[in-house]
């Protein structure tokens, strides 16, 4: 379990979480290379498919973050993202995956600090919570 | 205060009695057709028929305990773009419940369709129901209400009611224009038509049926219905989280599915106009395939039927009526109604959602507000 490197997919938003994992390399920041950035225009496009296949295919964990509420692009996407979160907090707990393997964070374009911190989090707390099992199981 | 009518059934033959009354609707062009159960001439098999000779009303039986379809969809047929006519559709609880969905999801309107709600007791699925009816239609029916209405035992050889009516905590129907009621009411002697919205007073006093009250026994009667079925549903709640505890259960849960994707054109609000599973999305490449069985050793085919259920939960465990067309749908005895109605138990409490109670309410993933459920992003905002 020690050596466990867990594969986190982020789904971030072009406008600021993109563009704060942008300033957090140009600014030298390091954090962990866990994490697989998509970037999408908007967390409001983010579907609940998406972060439920990722999970079937054996990701560990999803992160989805955007912009600050009130200071997304397209003036709510964002709010749209937080409701289909709280929806697969409900439903992917109830078979068995810990909620925490789900995460939405609101990250703007200037805090590169931010991003770095929030994944080195992330990546601490997954690692506790071990593999995402379905990585070699077959799933139907 | 809703005004309560009387329909007098006084020593006739139920059916003759509400015969009547449906005729009576069809008459002096107050409706231009009616939507209600019938028995079909060719086989005493029931389906929704749309009516509009009051002649050719000789088959209805809405009481019968056969629920073929949820018809909320074919009133949507009806009312998505305009009738040119009314029509009154005679419908259980769980059709009036999904079709108010659809018309928050614009997929019906309420403008040119007077709901009438039926008491339910129930039905059997769609399989179980020539075995219990045989040939004899209506009478059948009539044996069916005795037997419920006393309390007594709806099960026979084998079989009983679908354990999704056996789950619904709505036997009766709180949204519909007018409620047609017989729960707890002397039903040798009248039925009551309880006017729920200033549509249904309207054709109440339209209609201008003797006034009467609900009878205190109809209360009684109704909460310790509910009261039973809410005890099964609990139950069952508690037995599907338990099989269904994670991932490998889920999966053998599931076993059986073929992905022949029925639960969802039999679910009234599986709202998607083109699903995507359908889609060119989920046609994939031949060597993506074969990508998906070297990575993990083996691949089910045909693949992604957790994924495709988990997804139809995410798109309608908040609008899950409860009908158990699902199950009805499933060629594989899949006991899929059990799992999105123990799912959309959690989903909708978190939204605090009751779906089909009225058009007021907007459908959870359709809104949307400023500093709501912060505690997703960790309090912050």
């Amino acid at each position: 379990m020690s050596n466990f490197e867990p594969t986190i997919i982020a789904f971030v938003c072009n406008w600021c979480t993109y563009t704060a994992a942008d300033l957090a390399g140009t600014s030298r920041l390091t954090y962990p290379p866990n994490v697989r950035l998509i970037r999408m225009m908007c967390t409001g496009m983010v579907d609940p498919k998406y972060v439920i296949k990722a999970l079937l295919e054996g990701a560990d964990a999803v992160l989805i973050s955007g912009c600050h509420p009130g200071d997304c692009h397209y003036i709510n996407g964002n709010l749209k993202a937080r409701r289909r979160v709280k929806l697969l907090k409900e439903i992917l707990p109830r078979f068995g995956f810990d909620e925490a393997r789900v995460k939405l964070t609101w990250i703007g374009a200037s805090e590169g600090v931010d991003f770095a911190k929030t994944v080195k989090e992330m990546v601490s707390e997954v690692r506790e919570l071990g593999p995402n099992r379905l990585k070699e199981q077959m799933v139907l | 205060m809703a005004k309560t009518g009387k329909m007098d059934v006084k020593g006739q033959p139920l059916l003759d009695a509400l015969q009547a009354f449906f005729k009576t609707l069809l008459a002096e062009g107050r409706f231009s057709a009616l939507l209600l159960p019938q028995h079909l001439p060719m086989k005493n098999a029931v389906m929704p028929t749309l009516v509009a000779d009051p002649e050719k009303i000789n088959g209805m039986d809405p009481f019968a305990p056969v629920f073929p379809i949820n018809t909320a969809k074919m009133v949507s047929k009806l009312t998505r773009r305009p009738l040119d006519g009314r029509v009154a559709a005679v419908l259980r609880p769980c059709e009036i419940r999904a079709f108010i969905e659809l018309v928050k999801l614009k997929q019906a309107g309420m403008e040119e369709v007077t709901l009438i709600g039926i008491d339910c007791l129930g039905a059997y699925s769609n399989v179980n129901y020539p075995r219990f009816a045989g040939n004899d239609g209506t009478q059948s029916t009539g044996r069916f209400l005795q037997t419920a209405l006393s309390g007594g035992d709806t099960a026979c050889e084998d079989f009983d009611l679908s354990s999704a009516c056996k789950a619904c905590e709505f036997p009766v129907s709180e949204s519909a224009d007018l409620a047609l009621g017989f729960i707890g009411v002397d039903m040798e002697d009248h039925l009551i038509l309880k006017a729920q919205t200033a549509k249904g007073e309207g054709l109440l006093k339209e209609l201008n049926l003797p006034e009467t009250e609900e009878p205190e026994s109809r209360g009684r009667a109704v909460e310790e219905l509910v009261n039973r079925r809410i005890e099964y549903r609990d139950r069952m709640f508690e037995e599907t989280s338990r099989a269904t505890a994670d991932m490998q259960e889920l999966s053998s849960y599931l076993a059986n599915c073929v992905n022949c994707y029925n639960c969802r054109v039999a679910c009234p609000v599986c709202y998607c106009k083109e699903c995507v599973f359908v889609t060119d999305v989920f046609d994939h490449e031949p060597s993506q395939y074969l990508r998906w069985a070297k990575r993990k050793g083996i691949v089910k085919m045909p693949t992604d039927t957790v994924f495709y259920h988990l997804t139809r939960m995410a798109h309608m465990s908040t609008a899950c009526i409860g009908c158990g067309q699902c199950s009805n749908a499933c060629p594989n005895h899949v006991p899929v109604m059990e799992l999105f109605r123990t799912v959309a138990s959690f989903t909708q409490k978190a939204f605090d959602y009751q779906p089909g109670r009225s058009v007021d309410e907007e459908p959870p993933l359709s809104a949307f507000r400023e500093g709501e459920f912060r505690e997703i992003t960790g309090g912050k905002d």
